[in-house]
């Protein structure tokens, strides 16, 4: 079984309260803090589409969207 | 002549069990309390064989919380207890004033404070079942002096509860509670119900839970239905989330106050004995106006006139009634087994409070028409 | 995003802090929900006082938010009334196990089939940082300036012993493990009980200097570990995740059910 590719991340901004969490335990680096305090993905293309910063997000605020199937891991 | 299999002889507790049933009590939980256990030991036989449901929760406060969870499904609910099981009980009594929950509460009362006096008769939590939770706040309150009118309150109590969406008390005490008489089960339509208001507001189209009617009363819809609302303790706005927003907040208290105050003469039962040419004017409620209503009796054979004004609502207090019936007496006299709780609010009543008088016991025994009769003395200033 | 349906999201962003765990379960609790395409009518959420209690306000079910500790009382009626429903009991450590610890070990007893969340941050978080039942010895809080001397319960071994039937411990880092879970426990039917390890970085992470909601998070990582893992043999410090019981045995409802029948096969 291959894995699922990525189809879509979404960040809400307006829900997304800086808290780090995505940014300190996404595996390949993809997300980073912007000037604002808010969650930003800077390097979309080494997505490996985990899900985990959208299962983590305590403001339910990122959707992944793989391949395989809509926006569950 | 009611057909003999109507007819009762029960305790004024079993009273209140067939009132409920009547009502169409569909829920109880409670906890065993002395002189209220009957109540629940009845309806743990009866509940079951009516596909009710019966359950002794843990505690008083447990069983408090469980009705309210129960009648949020759409059920008539019920629980009944004692002093120290009201006082346990009062916070969520708030919440189902707040969340306008219908459910009735039973308190037979027993001297307190504390665990007082179990197994005798007080009437010492008058005032507790209209200040007992925090917070301004309306309640309804019922009592009963015999066991024909403790089922005709009880069933009023659920119609009542359904009527305004509210919590409603019935205070009754420990010797209507235990006592025997004889008792006549209405036909079933004898006595009318009122059964809950259900929105008619369709799926899909949005429901506010907590927008009154032009009338003040509030449709529900029950848990599990098509209407997915949120209900809180806190203040809230009409779809039942939490606001402080202080329009909503001011709203809200007035609501829940007009919707009981607004409606005494509604809410008022009582009975008049003798009041149109009355010069002596006792005003009492449940057991001990059975001794009042002796002495009006024995008075008036002797000529004299007195009247009696027997309470059946404590809360809210009827005082336009009281004003009436007290109005144009020489003399007032409230009987009551503590220390004067109706006796203040039917001063508040009356122009001339100095001409109200406090009959009273606290010793735990039933106060009698001599006790009655040598107050009487008293108050005439002839000694004892 | 379909768990969106489940979400009243017109009260987003939510009222929790930046980082709080509480935020995490109900992103893990929807998802469950979802998974198992349940109804949103056929599910009542009960919950309590607390942080950890506003939950219910952001889910699109029939929500009852009651008094402090009730929560479990308050259901108690709902499911024996109407037992066909699916009934959710979100509560904070607080709320369930000091103010409310007599109706959960009686609702575990019962067996009743309701799921109890325990979101345990081991704080008031509400309050403002008092120590709780779930705070355990030598923690800063704000009525321990000098550190607590109150051990704490374990909710596993107490749920377990009180009549749970289905036990099971989670953390707010072990997302997938935890909407596993979740699910496992709403389907069970029975007393489900589920203890979230969350973080209140605001006060018990602030107090105790545990640093920012991520490092808390790197602590509920490296502190736990999967139930009968040899890792916990050599270091007793290290707290279990997983299921620790699940079983069938009467439950509730069912058993009244049966009441109802004897009731009524006999005379009226
Ligand atoms: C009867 C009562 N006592 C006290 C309080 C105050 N109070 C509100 S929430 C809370 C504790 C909250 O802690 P917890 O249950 O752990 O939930 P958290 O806020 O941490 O999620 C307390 C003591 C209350 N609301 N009601
Ligand atoms: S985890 Fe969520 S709230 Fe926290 S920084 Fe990332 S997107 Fe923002
Ligand atoms: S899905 Fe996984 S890899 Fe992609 S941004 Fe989120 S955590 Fe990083
Ligand atoms: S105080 Fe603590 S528990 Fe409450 S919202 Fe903030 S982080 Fe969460
Ligand atoms: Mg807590």
């Amino acid at each position: 079984m291959t894995r699922p590719k990525l189809k879509s991340f979404h960040l809400q901004r307006e829900w997304c309260k800086g808290c780090g969490i995505c940014v300190a335990f996404c595996p390949t680096s993809v997300l980073e803090m912007d000037s604002q305090g808010k969650a930003t993905a800077v390097r979309l293309e080494a997505c490996i589409a985990c899900g985990m910063c959208m299962l983590r997000c305590p403001d339910l605020a990122i959707t992944v969207e793989t391949t395989d199937k809509e926006e569950k891991p | 002549m009611p057909s003999n299999e109507h007819v009762r002889f029960i305790q004024g507790n079993e009273a209140c069990v067939e009132g409920a049933l009547y009502a169409g009590v569909e829920f109880f939980a409670g906890y065993p309390i002395t002189p209220s256990s009957e109540i629940m030991e009845h309806l743990a036989r009866r509940l079951p064989r009516r596909g009710g449901k019966f359950i002794q929760m843990e505690d008083e406060i447990a069983s408090m919380c469980a009705i309210i969870g129960a009648s949020l499904t759409g059920r008539k609910v019920l629980t009944a207890t004692s002093g120290p099981g009201f006082s346990l009980m009062q916070e969520a009594l708030g919440y189902a004033v707040m969340a306008e929950i219908p459910c009735v509460i039973v308190n037979v009362q027993r001297g307190g404070p504390s665990t007082g006096l179990p197994t005798q008769i007080s009437q010492g939590d008058v005032n507790q079942a209209r200040w007992g939770t925090h917070g301004d706040h309306a309640i309804i309150a019922l009592t009963a002096s015999n066991h024909q009118d403790v089922f005709a309150m009880t069933v009023e109590a659920f119609n009542m509860a359904e009527t305004y969406r509210t919590p409603v008390v019935l205070l009754f005490d420990e010797v209507v509670g235990h006592m025997r008489e004889r008792m006549v089960l209405p036909e079933p339509g004898q006595i009318p119900l009122v059964e809950r208001l259900r929105t008619s507001v369709p799926e899909g189209v949005d429901y506010h839970p907590y927008l009154p009617r032009e009338d003040g009363r509030l449709p529900m819809s029950d848990f599990g239905g098509v209407h997915r609302y949120n209900v809180t303790g806190l203040y809230h706005d009409m779809w039942g989330f939490p606001s402080d927003n202080p329009k909503v907040v001011h709203g809200l208290i007035r609501h829940l106050v007009d919707k009981i105050e607004n409606n005494v003469d509604s809410i008022a039962r009582y009975k008049a004995y003798y009041l149109e040419d009355a010069r002596t004017v006792m005003v009492s409620y449940g057991a001990t106006a059975r001794s009042a209503l002796h002495v009006v009796e024995s008075q008036r054979r002797k000529g004299q006139k007195f009247g009696l004004l027997e309470l059946q609502t404590l809360w809210p207090f009827p005082y336009d009634i009281v004003g009436e019936a007290c109005g144009r007496a020489k003399q007032v006299l409230v009987v009551e087994m503590n220390m004067g709780h109706i006796c203040a609010e039917v001063k508040r009543a009356l122009t001339n409070a100095g001409n109200v008088f406090l009959i009273n016991r606290l010793d735990g025994v039933f106060i009698s028409p001599t006790d009655i009769r040598q107050a009487l003395r008293l108050i005439a200033g002839r000694g004892v | 995003m379909t768990i969106r349906k489940y979400l009243r999201e017109r009260f987003f962003p939510h009222m929790w802090c930046p980082g709080c765990g509480h935020g995490t379960v109900l992103n893990a609790l929807v998802r469950a929900i979802e998974t198992m395409g349940m109804s949103r009518n056929e599910i009542v959420m009960v919950s309590g006082i607390g942080c950890s209690s506003r939950i219910t306000g952001y889910v699109d079910v029939h929500t009852l938010h009651t008094l402090h500790g009730r929560a479990l009382a308050f259901a108690t009626g709902v499911k024996l009334s109407k037992p066909e429903l699916n009934v959710i009991v979100p509560m904070g450590d607080g709320d369930a196990l000091a103010i409310g610890g007599n109706h959960f070990i009686h609702a575990a007893r019962r067996n009743i089939a309701i799921t109890a969340l325990v979101m345990n941050n081991r704080i008031y978080g509400m309050t403002g940082g008092q120590y709780s039942p779930l705070s355990g010895c030598d923690v800063m809080a704000a009525t321990a300036p000098y550190s607590t001397i109150d051990p704490a319960f374990d909710v596993v071994a107490l749920s377990v012993a009180a009549g749970a039937t289905f036990v099971a411990r989670c953390t707010t880092y072990h997302v997938k493990e935890m909407i596993d879970i979740l699910r496992q426990a709403i389907l069970h039917e029975g007393f489900s009980v589920v203890e979230i390890l969350s973080q209140c970085p605001t006060y018990f992470g602030r107090a105790n200097k545990l640093g920012d909601a991520a490092e808390m998070l790197r602590g509920l990582k490296e502190g736990t570990v999967p139930v009968g893992s040899e890792a916990k043999q050599k270091n007793p410090a290290l707290i279990e995740r997983g299921i620790f019981a699940q079983q069938e045995k009467p439950e509730y409802c069912a058993e009244y059910e049966k009441i109802m029948q004897r009731a009524r096969a006999g005379r009226e």
